[in-house]
């Protein structure tokens, strides 16, 4: 019935998160800050509502020619002199990547922040290979010499506070002495990777808008490594989803003003990287070969449900797990996905499937948090339900991939006896009738209560129903 | 039908049709020119970036005496550029080095990343909306020498600031063609990856310098 059972443990690690106190005070003070810093810039409420109706509709527009648009801006790469490549799996992706690098006999690479390469297990493919990958990004650089996954899809090591980062550091860099000095730190990570960044033989990146319009490579950071990546080494490779895409230049003002200031809470990000071609005749830096490889991974199925649909707009600026009261309390890790939060939670069981992530839809309180701060209106808690619908009904068509899997016995019968219940007077009436009576003498750990309990006190049922109560006071429900 | 290119776009175009919905009105911030470079200058300053109101005949010499002050030994420039030629001609003796960027990075790589001490470039422009810097490299003006060195020089003139990115894009004519590489640049390099503290010159530049040329100048 679950296919990847070892992945539905969303339940599990979340009471394992919930009592690790340093974890719970590390993301308390960081989303505590985001929320605040990203408050301050939308304070013009007047402004919000119209920027974000546009990024929207920019977004949605996108969507609407998504066909056409990629088409398009595959005429205008190739015509820069930019490669592009399409892969329908992450295991084609991996394929394609490694084969730039092999026939360019690239060993090394220098690699800027994606949250797509990420999804497709890329550095632990290349290493397979031979093939080192060094992060650059000071979060990614971080987690990767602690051998672990992003938490955050803005702010990788977002769990770890400066006393594990300053004891990793001294652990892993040759001569590294412990220091909590943040500047310090910051100093050694410099050091240790500006041989990495002279040295690589390629540099890959992600990719935030892809500009069909002029066949133009957006992409944003604050620290300069990605546009190292993307111009000391001979060759780049940037990898993107097939729906990063925007019909028009005019397209990326507005969204670059919705992105750093909902993820962070800047106005800008200090680097706006805008590659267009490789290096070209008379040139003296770049890189000579651009790649952009077009991943779908179950995005074109997405984009055929026109509700679903909406998920695909998403900019990736994370203000809705800096909002979300569940993973704000529980961490990125709890979700074993690559990408937690909210967008995670929505879009994981549409790529992956039901049967593979049906628990993530679950993980919400469904209190819109997410969908008030979302820079380009996605109805999250709306579609969440609509996943969580599917995921205990059996397939219909149309329906995401794995619905029904969730399926119980013991849910489906509780939903008949309900319905038995609720359909015919007198068997509701005998049946609360029951309950008044005999209703408090359910022990807590009943199968259906047990959970339930597990968290609040037992409801106790009232000698009386309201309706009971209604006619002694002389109303008439006929 | 075998390519995943072709699976890709087929299934995308099998896709029920939603109607490509109008873009509503959103109006950039604008302001007067009093206004824009003050917003231009206190935006640049918030991100930590260190502006100085120059002239078009004093900026070469306002130039070597903050660097000096820093200290700094050395500082690449591009040779083939006007501004780069008014450089060199004005510099003299004393003050930091000057190191043209003449040659393919591949046998200039070792003074970037590990010998310069500052890289100077011209920009196309400045936006006053968020602080930034328009630089669009060239032939004559390499991407790298904004980056790699540890400070970064920049020359704006008052005349080119725009409001906003949107104007830059129009007004500058964007979209009929993009170079290889065009950098806004917004501050140093930074970081918060450490419990959200800043700390500056992670990768690139620690300091950026940007010097404003007055539109009246002499
Ligand atoms: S769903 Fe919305 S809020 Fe969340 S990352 Fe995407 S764009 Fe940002």
């Amino acid at each position: 019935m679950v296919a990847d059972a070892h992945k539905m443990e969303f339940g599990a690690k979340a009471h394992v998160a919930l009592n690790d106190p340093k974890l719970r005070a590390n993301f308390r003070r960081a989303m505590d800050g985001l929320m605040t810093k990203r408050a301050a810039q939308f304070a013009d409420t007047g402004e919000w509502t119209s920027l974000r109706a546009r990024g929207a509709a920019i977004r949605a527009n996108a969507l609407a020619k998504l066909p056409e648009l990629l088409e398009q801006l595959e005429a205008n790469c190739l015509r820069n002199g930019i490669h592009v490549h399409w892969a329908e799996t992450t295991a084609e992706a991996n394929a394609i990547v490694l084969g730039i690098l092999e026939a360019a006999g690239a060993r090394t690479v220098i690699k800027g922040k994606s949250m797509v390469t990420e999804e497709m297990h890329l550095n632990a493919h290349l290493e397979k290979n031979g093939i080192t990958p060094v992060e650059s990004d000071l979060g990614e650089y971080i987690i990767q010499l602690a051998g672990e996954a992003p938490s955050h899809i803005v702010m990788p090591c977002i769990h770890k506070n400066k006393g594990e980062i300053a004891e990793l550091f001294h652990d892993k860099i040759e001569g590294q002495p412990y220091t909590e000095n943040v500047d310090e730190l910051t100093a050694a990570a410099r050091k240790a990777l500006r041989g990495a960044f002279a040295g690589a033989d390629a540099g890959i990146s992600g990719v935030n808008f892809a500009v069909a319009e002029t066949g133009t490579l957006v992409l944003i950071e604050n620290e300069g490594n990605g546009r190292l990546s993307t111009t000391l080494p001979p060759l780049h490779i940037a990898v993107t989803g097939i729906e990063k895409v925007l019909e028009k230049l005019d397209d990326v003002p507005p969204l670059l003003s919705l992105l750093p200031r909902s993820a962070t809470g800047q106005p800008i990000t200090t680097y706006v990287n805008m590659i267009s071609s490789p290096r070209k005749d008379g040139e003296k830096d770049g890189p000579k070969a651009v790649h952009l490889v077009l991943l779908d991974n179950g995005r074109s199925r997405v984009h055929g449900d026109t509700e679903l649909r909406d998920t695909l707009r998403c900019i990736r600026c994370a203000a809705c797990m800096n909002h979300c009261p569940v993973y704000t309390r529980v961490g990125g890790h709890t979700y074993t996905f690559t990408y937690p939060g909210p967008i995670g939670k929505l879009l994981t069981p549409q790529l992956e499937g039901i049967d593979c992530a049906g628990d993530q839809p679950h993980a919400s309180t469904l209190c819109r948090a997410c969908a008030d701060v979302c820079p380009v209106q996605i109805p999250i808690p709306d579609l969440l339900v609509r996943l969580r619908t599917e995921s205990v009904r059996p397939a219909a068509p149309g329906a995401v991939k794995g619905a029904g899997s969730m399926a119980s016995s013991s849910e489906t019968m509780g939903w008949k006896g309900w319905t038995l219940l609720y359909g015919s007077p007198l068997i509701y009436r005998i049946g609360t009738k029951m309950l008044g009576w005999f209703g408090n003498l359910m022990p807590s750990s009943a199968p259906m209560l047990k959970q339930w309990t597990s968290v609040r006190t037992k409801p106790k049922f009232a000698p009386k129903s309201l309706h009971e109560l209604a006619r002694e006071k002389g109303f008439c429900d006929e | 039908m075998n390519s995943p290119r072709e699976r890709i776009l087929a299934r995308l175009k099998a896709a029920p049709k939603s109607a490509a919905p109008l873009r509503p009105d959103w109006t950039p911030p604008a302001y007067d020119a009093a206004a824009r470079k003050a917003k231009f200058k206190a935006m640049l300053e918030a991100s930590h970036a260190d502006v100085h109101e120059v002239t078009a005949a004093d900026w070469p010499e306002r130039l070597k005496s903050i660097l000096a002050n820093k200290g700094v030994g050395s500082m690449v420039y591009a040779p083939a550029t006007d501004a780069g030629q008014r450089l060199a001609q004005s510099w003299g003796e004393g003050g930091p080095a000057l190191v043209a960027y003449d040659r393919p990075v591949e046998e200039f790589k070792e003074v970037l990343v590990s010998r310069a001490d500052a890289g100077f470039t011209t920009t196309r422009g400045g936006i006053a909306h968020t602080g930034s810097l328009v630089l669009w490299p060239t032939s004559d003006e390499p991407r790298l020498m904004s980056l790699l060195p540890p400070i970064h020089v920049a020359l704006v003139e008052e005349s080119a600031l725009t409001d906003s990115l949107a104007e830059t894009i129009r007004v500058q004519g964007w979209a009929n063609g993009m170079p290889t590489n065009a950098v806004l640049v917004s501050g140093p390099s930074k970081t918060a990856d450490i419990e959200q503290t800043l700390a500056y010159g992670v990768h690139g530049p620690k300091e950026l310098i940007v010097l404003l040329i007055g539109s009246e100048s002499p």
